[in-house]
């Protein structure tokens, strides 16, 4: 079965409340798809998508793999943070990407400045 | 004495007289939270609060022990809270790694089900805690989400925090690897296990909560 990516513009979640903006995220996980997120949630919200995931653990969904690679260089002038800061705070945080897909297709995310590894559970051959 | 060493000391004192200070370890599951809560306890009141196991999720509720006291090296500080073990938080829970690690069908389902609560539990009590310790294993990779998670978490909540990297007895143990993934904390390693460089770790929990 090969893998789907679901790619979700901010403009998608930045109208819904913390509680709806995870739900939407998880049920396309549970849709055995991998979420392209365009931007990232609030810290709180990052926390809420992993407890509402363990709620949902059962024998099909195993949990998630998340890794959020953030968008702005450490070394970004005084003046540039304060213009991504109020950005942020009337746009949202559309910096960076997240990246959510399940457990039980997502084996672990590797993650530097440069690439994102997706490492997939090794799918057994049929006969 | 100055004005601003008045209201230091005012608030300094209106915080420790505050009562039940709740003092959370957090962390991955087997970074050794269990571990190092038993360290303390045997150090200040001679007996330990939590069982530890090579299999990740020993610790699957919220487990507290009230009324800790821990003196400073000159004795002139003293620190009272109730220390607050919490499961190790993760994304995802197979029960078929517990099998795998060793436990029959049925205790690993039930293993798992009590871990994926556990985490819950873990997450919803952030909001009690006036300080935490975030326990890391030093031999592991420390830029996990969950790692970058539970710091942000209590960076967005407030909440002093000392990042203590665990393990410090294994030959992989690197604490500058930490340091360099969270420059904006202090860290401290220590060997939770046979008390290494835990000195330290006291000295550093004074500067955090007091």
């Amino acid at each position: 079965m090969p893998l789907t990516l679901q790619f979700v513009p901010f403009s998608d979640i930045e109208p819904l409340g913390s509680a709806r903006r995870v739900k939407k995220l998880i049920d396309i996980v549970k849709e055995n798809k991998i979420v392209l997120l365009e931007g990232r949630l609030k810290k709180e919200e990052e926390a809420d998508l992993i407890q509402i995931a363990m709620e949902e653990i059962n024998n099909k969904f195993k949990g998630i793999e998340l890794a959020v690679i953030e968008g702005k260089h450490k070394q970004e002038s005084f003046v540039s943070n304060i213009r991504s800061g109020v950005l942020n705070m009337l746009l949202g945080d559309r910096q960076g990407f997240t990246i959510i897909g399940p457990a039980s297709v997502i084996k672990e995310i590797k993650k530097d400045p440069n690439k994102i590894e997706l490492f997939t559970k090794e799918t057994r051959k049929s006969k | 004495m100055g004005l601003l060493d008045f209201l230091t000391n005012y608030f300094n004192a209106l915080f420790r007289k505050k009562k039940n200070i709740k003092l959370g370890l957090y962390g991955p599951p087997n970074a050794g939270k269990s571990t190092l809560a038993n360290k303390i306890c045997k150090d200040w009141i001679g007996e330990e609060m939590s069982t530890v196991s090579n299999i990740a999720h020993e610790t699957r509720e919220i487990i507290i022990k009230e009324q800790i006291s821990i003196k400073s090296k000159d004795g002139k500080k003293e620190l009272m809270f109730n220390l607050v073990d919490t499961p190790g938080i993760a994304t995802k829970i197979d029960y078929e790694d517990f099998i795998k690690a060793g436990l029959k069908s049925a205790q690993a389902k039930k293993r798992a089900k009590e871990a994926t609560k556990g985490v819950v539990d873990a997450i919803k009590w952030l909001d009690e805690m006036d300080a935490v310790v975030v326990v890391l294993d030093s031999t592991q990779d420390p830029l996990t989400q969950v790692n970058i998670t539970i710091l942000g978490n209590l960076q967005a909540r407030n909440i002093p925090v000392l990042v203590v990297g665990n393990k410090t007895d294994l030959k992989k143990a690197d604490i500058k690897k930490i340091e360099s993934a969270f420059p904006q904390y202090d860290i401290v390693g220590i060997s939770a296990k046979y008390g290494g460089n835990i000195e330290h770790f006291y000295d550093a929990l004074f500067k955090v909560v007091a």
